[in-house]
């Protein structure tokens, strides 16, 4: 009744976790059986170790909280020998966030993740917020997304989905610019560069500066987004942005996103991911609904 | 093993206007997990609109066999404030026990020093409690700037010898914590727990002893589970998680978080 498929991932459900909110899912296995996710898509991977940026790295705000942890990762080599040998095993969909500050570098991440046989599909990210160099530069300028992707999709064989930033014009002219330098699918929306103010103090709530907001607060945006770009590209589209429950995910679905993924929920609720698969289901039941594709992309 | 755990709340007592505490009762259909000295848990906090995510709260005390959980509590925002208001009955959704804890193998009679100020002598209680029970000798020195500003001391009695500090003098030593006489006797093992610049004074002052030394560190928090890595702290291995990692720390790896 939930599967769907992302070019040629097959999710047993459309709710996959976003990067950077489920470490690598072990920090949550006590909470669900990881194997009944669509999948889940782990943490911000980059060509060697990142200590990311200092701290404090994150403030609440209203319905949301900004971070700026700048790709904190120990590196694509650790993960392949490491990292993927713990959680191979998972009856799920390993998808990895591979980063970058240069095309040589997304290029040789992809490279190392696509000889990982449990690793079906990689997210580029080209929309970090929190990096100085790359990250969301190559998100914001069309020809450089087109370029990256381009030069990804030489060396890497999978399922080839392309994290797009909110923070431009037209999001829809990076998402067309990307599918046509050959992604399979567009993930969106990263982050929306935002920033906090101690008054008391004086200065800026984090040591960035400048963070990325999620959370509900940023919603309405994001099914605005996912909405024009799924109408504006071929290739399917995975929805994100402030997901806490089935009624949330079934929203970008009719929006046009074939599946979702769940972040900052999952620091509210280790378990919310469960919740939204059941209650996806319920609400397909209460409506008569047999299969979820039915109501993708209905608006 | 952690759990999302519906408790019903017990008692709420107000010590001050800054301090109370929630006694906690776990649902009787299901064992309480073993938590330990130094652990934290993470409470929603209902009905208050701009607080979303939970907040960060050491334990205070364990009684496995009662099922209740206690927590020591400053009210510092809007997500305290709200949790002060809870009443006998309600239901508080808990995740935990979370983080690496304090380390309590100390042989029977070894010497111990507890020092904790303001809020962080939360998480000492529970460590005195189970360092009492294992046969080692404690000393327990408090500090604040006022006496109202050291909740709940007397219970700390009967598990060592209380020592207490106050900036303007209104209660026991007048002075830092550190300037205790007894701060300066011989011990094997120091933990603290409090403000930042206070334990890095005591962290130096006991790695210039010669003595093992473990801080209980806090930050701005949002998964709890190592997840997010919002929450970390520099050390000698690079930044480390406070909520997974820590919150407890060995100081002979932290020298560059207490020398900064």
């Amino acid at each position: 009744m939930l599967a769907v498929k992302v070019h040629n991932l097959k999710l047993k459900n459309p709710v996959l976790t976003a990067s950077g909110t489920f470490g690598y899912g072990e920090e949550f296995a006590d909470f669900i059986d990881l194997n009944r996710l669509g999948g889940f898509v782990v943490k911000g991977t980059t060509g060697s170790h990142r200590e990311g940026n200092p701290y404090p790295r994150m403030v609440e705000t209203p319905s949301g909280m900004l971070n700026s942890v700048g790709l904190q990762n120990g590196g694509v080599e650790k993960f392949c020998s490491d990292v993927y040998h713990r959680i191979k095993h998972l009856d799920t969909n390993i998808i990895v966030n591979v980063s970058g500050s240069s095309i040589e570098e997304y290029c040789s991440v992809a490279e190392q993740i696509d000889a990982l046989e449990r690793v079906p599909a990689i997210e580029l990210n080209i929309s970090c917020p929190n990096v100085k160099c790359g990250g969301m530069s190559f998100g914001t300028d069309p020809q450089m997304a087109a370029q990256v992707v381009a030069a990804v999709r030489k060396v890497y064989h999978k399922t080839l989905i392309v994290k797009l930033s909110p923070n431009v014009t037209s999001i829809v002219e990076i998402a067309k610019a990307v599918e046509g330098a050959g992604a399979d699918s567009v993930s969106l929306i990263n982050t929306l560069l935002g920033m906090a103010i101690d008054i008391e103090r004086r200065r800026p709530c984090m040591a960035n500066i400048t963070g990325g907001l999620s959370g509900p607060a940023v919603k309405p945006v994001a099914v605005r987004m996912v909405w024009q770009v799924a109408h504006a590209v071929k290739i399917p589209v995975v929805g994100l942005g402030g997901i806490c429950t089935a009624e949330d995910a079934i929203e970008f679905l009719m929006a046009g996103a074939t599946a979702i993924e769940v972040g900052t929920a999952n620091f509210i609720d280790p378990a919310v991911t469960m919740k939204i698969v059941d209650g996806m289901e319920a609400w397909c039941n209460k409506h008569g609904i047999s299969d979820i594709n039915e109501i993708i992309g209905i608006i | 093993m952690k759990e999302i755990h519906d408790f019903k709340l017990l008692a709420s007592h107000r010590h001050s206007e800054h301090y109370f505490t929630l006694v906690l009762r776990h649902s009787p259909l299901s064992p309480m997990p073993p938590v330990a000295p130094g652990q934290f848990v993470e409470v929603k906090v209902d009905g208050e609109p701009d607080v979303m995510l939970r907040r960060p709260i050491s334990v205070h005390d364990v009684d496995p066999e009662a099922g209740t959980l206690s927590l020591l509590v400053q009210v510092v925002g809007k997500g305290t404030r709200r949790l002060s208001l809870l009443t006998e009955g309600d239901s508080v959704n808990v995740v935990y026990p979370l983080g690496h804890g304090f380390s309590v193998d100390l042989p029977a009679a070894s010497r111990a020093l507890l020092v904790g100020g303001g809020a962080g002598i939360a998480p000492l209680f529970y460590l005195a409690k189970v360092l009492k029970a294992k046969g080692v000798d404690c000393t327990i020195l408090l500090g604040g700037r006022t006496a109202d500003l050291i909740p709940v001391r007397d219970e700390f009695s009967p598990f060592g010898t209380l020592c207490l500090a106050t900036d303007d003098g209104s209660l026991g030593h007048k002075g830092l914590v550190i300037s205790h006489p007894a701060f300066n006797a011989p011990y094997d093992m120091i933990y603290t727990c409090g403000p930042t610049p206070m334990m890095k004074a005591v962290a130096r002052s006991a790695a210039e002893r010669g003595i093992r030394c473990e801080v209980s560190l806090e930050n701005l928090m949002a998964c709890g589970v190592g997840a997010c890595l919002c929450c970390v702290t520099d050390t000698d291995q690079g930044h480390r998680c406070v909520c997974k990692d820590g919150p407890v720390f060995d100081t002979a790896k932290m020298g560059k978080w207490m020398n900064v």
